[in-house]
């Protein structure tokens, strides 16, 4: 039984730590959320020539080769230090897409500049609110030029590129990879409830685009998600873990009525509750990441179950954070709202835990050979 | 990362599988492993001893105790590879486990070579079977509030009180005593630490019919029960430390699953029909089947953490504190989810109820798991202090005389 990080990615993952806290304090996430700063260039490029978004490419492609679990462990100390960067965007969608769907001229045009940094990538899939289920998407792709306006386009005001979830001239879905410059696509930077992290429309009209030749049906949409979903699990784990230690710390100095606050059992009842979720969740990232590490077939479940617990224990830290804070809790001053936003944020980003726990159970039904034709497997 | 054992590890698990196999029925499929299930039925004590015999003949009794314990010598992850394969058969209803986690142990580590020479092979060939009198009508969570004296007579002690929650007393031939030895001293710093028969003069046990219907623990009654000094454990006033040694072991002890949890609601869920769909077509009962599954399987991988950190050879990190907690919490949520699927015939008792009434018993059994060997509020403030390191409640009774200490009485 060997169900741990191996040691060299724990050292990845102190360094990462450490040159996080120095670099990017949550002073430099206020930047981006008080509207001075798009993203923080200095530290993107800092993080390209340390090899951190080449950890899955090969070395063919500029890579290191380290694979998805470097992917996963440095996704957590993001999440942990709200560095303001498209690592997410760039690394878990863009680079995934190309690696597991693109042709070899697509990996080779693309890939070495995602690696060191120099382009930036995301994902733009959504087009309404509700459900996302790609069977009816309306952006369209016939004869070389895509049709169609995503919304809510994580770091689509800085991307540089973008991988589009759009159907078809056979209504299929399928993904397609687009420069995002020139006069045939426009962006329009979207609020959220995380200004600390960019996001934009995208509209295209006739714009030239190329289909990633491997992604044909809801399949690879679906595949794409789940392997975005268990890297942010990590992240998620790293914004419920720093919004416990928040807490912890707080009620540990905080006195009330003559005593620390976290003597008190409905503090430290609470913040134990959050301890347990954010363990729960700890371990079945593990297993996603083993999954996805391994190409099992176990993934789809695994991702599900990823999502599922890590959304709940990063919205149970980040608010029970602010609880425990009290009336500074709420304060634009304090960090409790940086976590608590970007803890929905990632919450959201890729469909809701609700939805995730229906795809979980059909996923199972699935998996163990339950025979329910009358379960909506089409889910994805 | 893998799910591998090691070459070693394969060729444990290979023995206990053969050991098993010859004296055991692999569990049916869809048996469910009730933990209380037919714990006080007649007889389980003694199969529970024959089947102990068995384990010691064949080298699993005591297997990471040490050689000086009679023991195996062997290692924790071999303990719990073993413990991990005696779960998928139909024997472990493990009636006597308490003695070998913390009596035994508890003689083991504070008593002498002849003493370990003396209990320690009879309990672990199932001989002889321990009982704890530690928990008192009021002294349970606050188990330092323990009243049972023990007084000085000669070169022995004599004790009065009354103990409650002893599991198995009655089946017991030898149990572990706290009592307080001085009544002026602060409250943890009192007690000493002895063991006896259970068939000393003096002692009276009763049942206690629990809400399930079974009677699973006594109420044990002490009257001027004669105790020798050469058996007490560490110095007089010291017990607590002799009792606290072990205790946490019972507290983190790797919970199994017991009860009803994912594996069981989704076999129900399979069986029923919501309108013209199956129940797991519905959006609602997908929902929270979700929620028991990222539970259940959040645990399963937290031992797999545990496992990976033993196998190393190291101590398990803090996860290893919240298996008890989530899993007693989990199984009554179980149960009643379950008996919810089943709708207005759920409350039905009956052979004929799905997965064999599993839902039922343990909505009845449940409330005990969330009580017994620490309470979901004690674990909490263990977990909140000891991992989290947030400071203890202020407390009326530090410092002081116990016989000084707020009561209630009037």
């Amino acid at each position: 039984m060997d169900f741990d990080f191996p040691d060299e990615l724990k050292q990845l993952r102190d360094t990462a730590r450490a040159i996080l806290a120095e670099r990017s304090p949550t002073a430099v996430a206020r930047k981006v959320l008080d509207g001075n700063l798009d993203l923080d260039r200095e530290l993107w490029k800092e993080i390209g020539d340390l090899g951190w978004l080449a950890a899955t490419i090969p070395e063919a492609h500029g890579g290191l080769g380290l694979g998805p679990l470097a992917v996963c462990v440095l996704a957590e100390e993001i999440g942990r230090s709200l560095a303001p960067v498209p690592f997410s965007s760039s690394v878990t969608f863009a680079t995934e897409a190309l690696l597991h769907y693109g042709s070899p001229e697509q990996q080779r045009a693309h890939l070495p500049r995602l690696a060191d940094g120099t382009v930036i990538g995301t994902l733009a899939f959504v087009e309404s609110v509700g459900i996302t289920d790609p069977r009816i998407f309306q952006t369209r792709f016939a004869n070389g030029r895509l049709d169609g306006t995503k919304l809510l386009v994580a770091d689509g005001v800085v991307a540089d590129i973008a991988i589009v979830a759009a159907r078809g001239v056979d209504g299929a879905p399928g993904l397609y990879i687009a420069a995002l410059a020139g006069a045939t696509v426009s962006r329009t930077s979207r609020p959220t409830i995380d200004p600390s992290r960019g996001h934009a429309d995208l509209r295209f009209e006739g714009h030239p685009v190329e289909p990633l030749a491997g992604a044909r049906g809801t399949a690879a949409f679906s595949n794409l998600l789940d392997r975005a979903a268990v890297v942010m699990a990590f992240e998620q784990i790293g914004i419920a873990g720093a919004a416990l230690d928040m807490a912890t710390a707080y009620a540990k100095e905080r006195y009330a009525f003559g005593r620390p606050v976290g003597s008190f059992q409905a503090i430290k009842h609470k913040l134990v509750d959050v301890y347990v979720a954010l363990e729960l969740a700890r371990s079945n990232a593990y297993f996603a990441a083993w999954a996805l590490a391994n190409e099992a077939p176990e993934l789809p479940v695994a991702a599900a179950a990823a999502r599922v617990s890590a959304c709940e224990a990063a919205w149970l830290a980040t608010k029970e954070n602010i609880q425990t804070h009290g009336g500074m809790g709420f304060t634009w001053d304090l960090d409790c709202h940086l976590y608590y936003r970007r803890a929905k944020l990632l919450g959201l980003a890729l469909g809701s835990a609700t939805e995730w726990k229906r795809k979980l159970i059909e996923r199972l039904c699935v998996q163990e050979g339950v025979p329910l034709a009358d379960v909506t497997t089409a889910r994805g | 990362m893998d799910f591998e054992d090691s070459a070693e590890e394969a060729a444990y698990r290979a023995r206990c599988r053969a050991f098993l196999d010859r004296v055991a029925e692999r569990r049916r499929p869809g048996h469910v492993r009730g933990y209380r299930r037919g714990e006080d039925a007649p007889g389980v004590v003694e199969k529970a001893r024959a089947f102990q015999r068995l384990k010691w003949d064949a080298g699993f009794a005591g297997i990471s105790w040490p050689k000086e314990w009679h023991g195996q010598g062997g290692s924790p992850i071999q303990q719990m590879i073993y413990d991990q394969e005696e779960a998928d058969y139909e024997t472990t209803v493990n009636a006597i486990g308490l003695q070998l986690g913390i009596c035994v142990p508890t003689i083991c580590r504070w008593g002498t070579q002849e003493q370990r020479d003396r209990f320690a092979p009879p309990a672990l060939r199932g001989e002889e079977v321990w009982c704890q009198f530690y928990s008192e009508p009021a002294g349970g969570s606050d188990l330092g509030a323990i009243r049972t004296r023990a007084e000085r007579d000669g070169d022995g002690w004599v004790v009065n009180g009354q103990k409650i929650w002893t599991s198995l007393a009655h089946e017991a031939d030898w149990g572990v005593l706290l009592a307080r030895t001085d009544f002026d001293k602060p409250k943890h710093e009192g007690l000493s630490f002895f063991y006896l028969s259970t068939r000393t003069p003096g002692i009276e046990m009763r049942r206690i019919k629990q809400m399930s219907g079974a009677s699973h623990f006594n109420a044990v009654f002490f009257n001027d029960v004669r105790i020798p000094d050469s058996q007490r454990l560490g110095p007089v006033d010291g017990g607590w430390k002799v009792a606290m040694s072990l205790l946490m072991g019972e507290r983190y002890a790797l919970t199994d699953d017991f009860g009803p949890s994912f594996k069981e609601l989704f076999s129900l869920a399979r069986q029923l029909r919501i309108g013209e769909r199956s129940a797991l077509a519905d959006p609602g009962v997908q929902e929270r089947l979700a929620e028991f599954y990222v539970k259940a399987q959040g645990l399963r991988y937290t031992r797999y953490r545990i496992m990976t950190s033993l196998s190393r050879g190291e101590a398990p990190g803090p996860e290893a504190s919240i298996g008890k907690l989530v899993a007693a919490t989990k199984i009554q949520e179980a149960a009643s989810y379950g008996l919810e699927l089943l709708g207005a015939a759920g409350a039905a008792v009956g052979p004929d109820m799905p997965l064999e009434g599993i839902f039922e018993e343990s909505f009845l059994d449940s409330p005990a798991y969330r009580i017994a060997g620490g309470t979901d509020e004690i674990l909490r403030n263990t977990i909140g202090e000891r991992v989290l390191g947030l400071p203890p409640d202020v407390r009326a009774d530090k410092g002081i005389p116990f016989r000084k200490i707020p009561t209630g009485a009037k």
